[in-house]
């Protein structure tokens, strides 16, 4: 489990770079974000969530199951738009209102 | 690599911006112009435990309820061994920080009358995914907090027992901050990657507890004499297998009971108990009749989606999986599992032994949140209120005693200054690429002795007094080991701190569990010499770390009504 950085999207704007819990991301030469220690991400996706151009995405490794869907996240107003893509290409959009509270 | 030096003087230092330290700068900004400066290794907007967000608060007193009922059903899950003092004052505040919380933009979800609406007894239902930049715009935007994001505390400056101050070196720069401050609290949350965890490979950070706390509270408190209360009582919780999401969601949102491989629900034979939940899970397993489920299968669609909602709010790997395996748990049950054991203040009363004002056994020095023993089940709230309540009696203490003298020029103070940054040279420069893999490899080392020697989950969770004997020496060696280490870069550097933190924080473990000889909590703990709980038990195993060693002795318990005050 980890993310990855799409390095022809990225602005570098340096976002992520800055919201990681762990400070895992740095900037390459290009000043093109990427993850240095992929392996020591917790998953909590607040990259994911801050990225301005929906460059970074989120899967589970192989090693806890996971076969190779993404997910990203876009905000729009009060809405969070999960897309996750899954093997097949097919795209399952779940939408969350932040104005509204879990069911549970 | 470490660069120029700074020094600042501050009136409160706060280390760790998380919950708990989030919440002592608001109260302390709001109610007072004392200066604060709040230290965090990562940047305040998604540090710690609420990174991800949560979504539910699961310490509120609703209006049936009273502080009593809490702190009995606090004191039974940990079959005693509570600070009674501790969690009455922090049940009396935890109401008081949702409706702070709400004010700044916190959702809850209400009734028709306008009234929470209440999950199970003592949870309420909120939006939390966004609950730490909240409380982070609320921090930046206080006019005396200074906040100095990517700093990482390593050392408290400590002399006679009294705090002055803490240094550590900036993760992105490189420089090197000295803090003299009057006050100080800890607030860098619990400690995990002590034990091997359940994802030991690529995903090896997959886990509950947030893999950034790394015990650098608990280290640097017990390295300077701190008193140490029931590091015993290790916090294992009970996950959904491989994700290591929550499983209250599931269990109190949809009423799903756990289930063996039999199909039989195994709840009410085991208990239901924090402890017990796990325990009544890893003996299915040893048993032969695992794995277990949560028994999801049938609920309704609608259901469903709820809860793929609801776990994109604090655990979106579990949505995923869901997605991605195109089952969800409408139409399979959900496995679950126990996590490696974690040291935890926040769920079990693991932490700094404290007074009511959350002052530790140093002098104005103050821990709150996962780091402060005594008070388990904090949740979200009971760390908001652990804030508030060190926050507001250093206020009372920077009233009464206006600015205090300066030590920085004194020469006990300048020498504390200097050992650091001759270790902090002698650290760096390695110039060697081998020094990331070295780090690594003492982690998995430290890991690897815990799991096998002190109760990991290979072991079930158990030990007894000749393998914590084994595990003693072995930590020992480690740590010698360690102190060889060099570091290449800054993120390094950290890395380096981390590991020493976790080893210091693992043979405290180790000197408390052989100082507890009885089995209390089943899973928590399973002492193989000591299968049963004792009535010798019911007290408090406390530590200070003296010249290299732990002493570890007994407490009295702090019972209903009683309270416990510092007496030197």
């Amino acid at each position: 489990m980890s993310i990855q950085i799409n390095k022809d999207t990225c602005i570098g704007c340096g976002r992520c770079q800055q919201v990681c819990p762990g400070t895992l991301i740095y900037k390459d030469e290009a000043k093109k974000a990427y993850i240095a220690y992929p392996s020591d991400c917790w998953g909590c996706v607040s990259c994911v969530k801050e990225c301005p151009v929906g460059a970074i995405s989120f899967f589970l490794g192989e090693d806890m199951g996971g076969k190779g869907a993404t997910m990203v996240v876009t905000t729009e107003g009060h809405l969070l738009h999960w897309d996750i893509t899954k093997v097949d290409g097919t795209v399952q959009r779940i939408t969350v209102n932040a104005k509204e509270s879990n069911a549970y | 690599m470490l660069g120029k030096k700074e020094r600042l003087r501050t009136d409160v230092l706060i280390i760790g911006g998380g919950t708990a330290g989030c919440y002592a700068a608001l109260t302390i900004g709001k109610t007072s112009d004392a200066r604060i400066i709040v230290a965090e290794k990562a940047h305040i907007k998604r540090s710690g435990c609420l990174a991800a967000g949560v979504n539910a608060i699961n310490c509120y007193i609703l209006p049936n309820r009273t502080v009593q009922d809490y702190v009995d059903y606090a004191t039974k899950d940990a079959e005693g061994i509570v600070r009674d003092d501790l969690l009455r004052t922090m049940c009396e505040r935890v109401n008081g920080t949702v409706h702070e919380l709400e004010r700044l933009g916190l959702v809850i979800l209400k009734d028709d009358q306008g009234n929470y609406v209440a999950r199970g007894n003592r949870n309420i239902k909120i939006n939390g995914e966004n609950i730490k930049p909240i409380l982070a715009s609320a921090v930046e935007s206080l006019e005396h907090c200074q906040v100095i994001n990517q700093l990482v505390i390593t050392d408290y400056i400590v002399k006679d027992n009294r705090i002055y101050g803490a240094v550590g070196f900036h993760k992105e720069t490189g420089t090197i901050y000295e803090i003299e401050a009057t006050y100080v609290i800890c607030a860098t949350g619990g400690a995990s990657g002590i034990y091997k965890p359940n994802n030991p490979g690529f995903s090896r950070h997959k886990m509950w507890y947030s893999p950034f706390n790394t015990g650098a509270g608990y280290a640097m408190g017990i390295l300077q004499g701190a008193e140490m209360t029931t590091l015993e009582m290790r916090f294992i919780a009970l996950r959904c297998k491989d994700t290591i999401a929550p499983t209250g969601t599931i269990a109190q949102g949809v009423g799903a009971k756990q289930i063996n491989g039999l199909g039989e629900n195994y709840e009410s034979v085991y208990g239901i108990t924090t402890s017990q939940r796990v325990y009544g899970t890893v003996q299915e397993q040893v048993e032969g009749r695992g794995p277990c489920y949560l028994g999801t299968k049938g609920i309704s669609p609608d259901q469903e989606q709820d809860l793929l909602k609801a776990y994109l709010n604090m655990a979106p790997s579990q949505t995923l999986r869901w997605v991605e395996r195109g089952q969800g748990p409408a139409t399979e049950n959900v496995e679950i599992e126990g996590t490696e054991p974690y040291i935890v203040g926040g769920h079990t009363a693991s932490g700094y032994w404290v007074d009511t004002h959350r002052e530790t056994t140093i002098t104005n020095l103050f821990a709150a949140g996962d780091v402060a023993g005594g008070a388990p089940q904090k949740y979200v709230t009971g760390a908001l209120a652990e804030g508030e309540i060190a926050g507001d009696e250093i206020v009372r203490r920077y009233q009464d005693q206006g600015e205090v003298p300066s030590v920085g020029n004194e020469p006990w103070y300048k020498e504390a200054i200097d050992a650091i940054l001759k270790r902090y040279v002698a650290q760096q420069g390695a110039n060697d690429d081998s020094t990331l893999v070295r780090i690594e490899e003492q982690e998995q080392r430290l890991q690897d002795i815990m799991d096998i020697y002190a109760g990991g989950i290979s072991q079930a969770y158990k030990y007894t007094e000749e393998s914590l004997g084994i595990a003693k020496s072995k930590l020992q060696a480690l740590a010698k080991d360690v102190e060889q280490l060099q570091a290449n870069t800054l993120h390094e550097l950290s890395y380096l701190y981390e590991l020493r933190d976790r080893i210091v924080v693992g043979r405290a473990l180790v000197a408390h569990l052989e100082g507890r000889k009885e089995t209390r909590w089943h899973s928590f703990g399973e002492h193989g010499d000591y299968p049963n709980c004792s009535d010798d038990g019911l007290v408090y195993v406390n530590s200070v770390y003296q010249d290299g060693e732990f002493q570890v002795f007994q407490r009295p318990l702090v019972e209903k009504g009683d309270t416990y005050e510092h007496t030197n």
